[in-house]
């Protein structure tokens, strides 16, 4: 909130300072509590990203150390035309599009039930959050064995009840098993970003719309629905970066079988088991020019916030 | 929204028939967990029935199934490595970005908008960006099955999480105060852990009960890395994967034990979750 507050009065120090003889070191002494995070962080993250092009241009299966060589685009082009990998694309696509928008949709109508007070409401609020708060591959397993298990999973247990059918969930429609059970896990996250959303809401021009004889509706379309857009952009963004990486839902559900390998399962089996380091390096790089054409919206949309946040302070 | 209706006729009315749909929707999203909760203390016969055996009797034998009762691999030392690789890394996530969240914040350097930015563009940077140098690095440098390298890996990985939490904790801080101590002449280690840290304590707690969070999730570096000796918890679950004739009790104790750890830093951290999650864009 006071990021400004504190940013500008102590800026002028920094600046007034160069008329010293110790200028410069004060300068350092500043930057210095920064550094070892920075140089972590270059060294750690984007070395090996450098890394992954320079091996994206080689023909290298490990297998075959001696006959590695520079192929040029060549990787890239097995990428994009190769079927499977080809189909792989479109999965990561599918797959993140489905997860991010079911889950924001849904956590907008909880959002909107818990932004109203009622008995329980804290307890409720824990209820919703505790998907999120499954570790990944034990609630894939759990999607996986106890509620998908065709002969005595939960959900064919309850239409068991009623007399419905039996199906089985994975073998019948493997990518939307893997993506309802995303969705389980994500919308408390779309949730909570929202709700955050709905409570900053200005409560006076609120009163003021109700005050003067506004509906629920009329207050949703035209107040609460334009302050949220942001909130809908941040968490679908975030939801599209978090997702677009998943693998540890493919790879327990499904292992990639049916048709739901996404390009992370893709990049991780075309190294890991197939060796085709080369490969692997251009996908994993195809993977990077995705997410940054997502993260470019998102930074933006982080900044807008955080800028509103500054210049409210 | 069914909600303009209802609000015409009697807000209080209203109200409560849509907290009673909340309730229905917090009930529907915890029923899995409520399920394999109550599967986890069921006998293996009684948890693979259909239609559901709600009622059925209660016994610790999935627990003790899981624990290697039954001749299985003992767990103990996967959840050996997930506890120090994720309390490692976060102490040392915390070392990190407390010095770097003060230089943007409290005492900032020129463009710290910018190195902040930078912190979170290295967030969006994928996993398997990186995955197969970090590999091959770790296989010539003999790192691979080495619960260091998940360490410093997941530092990495939460890192700009918590310089951005942190940013927003420390410039909530009356720089008066700061400087009040500093020309009190006190030093900036002293500034940070005796000025800064106490008030800035609460947002530090809930940064690290999140860094830990994400650490003890982290399935594909685990998975990648380590092997026999470095495996960590996720890693362990894995082998649940391909089903086992029954035993369902013994995957739900599973996914339970190690799930709970998780469940105990969300709730703690709930308040300060969403700020987390969204690296502090929301607070």
């Amino acid at each position: 909130m006071t990021a400004t507050t504190t940013a500008p009065a102590a800026a002028p120090q920094t600046s007034a300072a160069p008329h010293r003889p110790s200028a410069r070191l004060r300068a350092w002494a500043t930057r210095a509590p920064l550094l070892p995070a920075l140089i972590f962080m270059i060294v750690v993250t984007q070395l090996p990203f450098v890394a992954t092009l320079v091996i994206s241009f080689f023909d290298w299966n490990s297998l075959y150390p001696d006959a590695r060589h520079f192929a040029g685009l060549a990787n890239y082009q097995e990428v994009l035309t190769d079927p499977a990998l080809r189909k792989s694309v479109w999965t990561t696509v599918l797959l993140t599009v489905g997860v991010v928008l079911a889950s924001l949709v849904i956590g907008l109508l909880l959002a909107l039930l818990l932004d109203r007070r009622f008995r329980g409401r804290a307890v409720v609020r824990t209820l919703l959050i505790a998907p999120f708060l499954v570790v990944p591959v034990a609630a894939a397993l759990l999607w996986k064995h106890v509620l998908y298990n065709p002969e005595y999973g939960l959900l064919n247990g309850l239409l068991h009840y009623v007399g419905g059918p039996q199906p089985d969930w994975i073998s019948g429609t493997p990518l939307l098993a893997v993506q309802a059970a995303l969705v389980w896990q994500w919308t408390p996250f779309m949730m909570l970003i929202l709700l955050a959303g709905l409570q900053s809401r200005d409560q006076q021009q609120l009163e003021a719309a109700r005050v003067d004889g506004a509906s629920d509706w009329q207050i949703f379309v035209h107040i609460t629905l334009p302050h949220l857009r942001r909130y809908l952009e941040l968490g679908a963004l975030l939801g599209s970066i978090y997702i677009v990486q998943n693998f540890d839902a493919v790879f327990t559900l499904t292992s990639g079988g049916l048709g739901t390998a996404n390009l992370p399962y893709t990049v991780y089996q075309t190294f890991y088991q197939a060796h085709e380091n080369g490969l692997a390096s251009a996908a994993g790089v195809l993977v990077v020019i995705g997410s940054i054409v997502i993260a470019t919206f998102a930074l933006r949309v982080v900044s807008s916030l955080f800028r509103e946040e500054v210049s409210r302070a | 929204m069914s909600s303009t209706a209802v609000r015409t006729r009697g807000r209080f009315r209203g109200g409560a028939g849509l907290g009673l749909v909340a309730w229905l929707a917090g009930i529907v999203f915890f029923l899995p967990i409520a399920w394999m909760a109550l599967t986890s203390f069921h006998s293996e016969t009684d948890a693979a029935t259909n239609p559901p055996s709600w009622g059925a009797a209660l016994t610790l034998d999935g627990y003790r199934e899981f624990f290697g009762a039954g001749g299985g691999a003992s767990p103990w030392p996967a959840l050996i490595n997930s506890t120090v690789a994720s309390v490692t890394s976060t102490l040392l996530v915390l070392v990190l970005a407390l010095p770097a969240a003060y230089a943007l914040s409290i005492r900032p350097v020129k463009k710290w908008t910018d190195v902040l930015f930078f912190f979170l563009s290295t967030k969006m940077l994928p996993v398997v960006a990186g995955l197969l140098p970090i590999y091959l690095f770790a296989k010539n440098a003999g790192m691979l099955d080495n619960i260091w390298l998940l360490v410093i890996l997941y530092t990495s990985m939460n890192l700009p999480i918590a310089v951005w939490m942190m940013q927003s904790f420390l410039s909530e801080i009356p720089v008066a105060v700061v400087e009040a101590a500093q020309i009190d002449g006190a030093r900036l280690p002293t500034v940070l852990t005796r000025v800064v840290a106490p008030i800035a304590l609460p947002g530090i707690a809930a940064t690290a009960l999140i860094c830990f969070i994400f650490s003890w999730n982290e399935l594909l570096f685990a998975r990648v890395l380590t092997g026999v000796v470095a495996e960590t918890a996720p890693v362990f679950l894995t082998g649940f994967i391909t089903s086992q004739g029954l035993f369902l009790a013994k995957v739900c104790a599973a996914s339970l034990v190690i799930s709970l750890p998780v469940l105990a830093a969300g709730f703690a951290a709930q308040d300060k979750l969403v700020q987390g999650l969204s690296l502090g864009a929301v607070k």
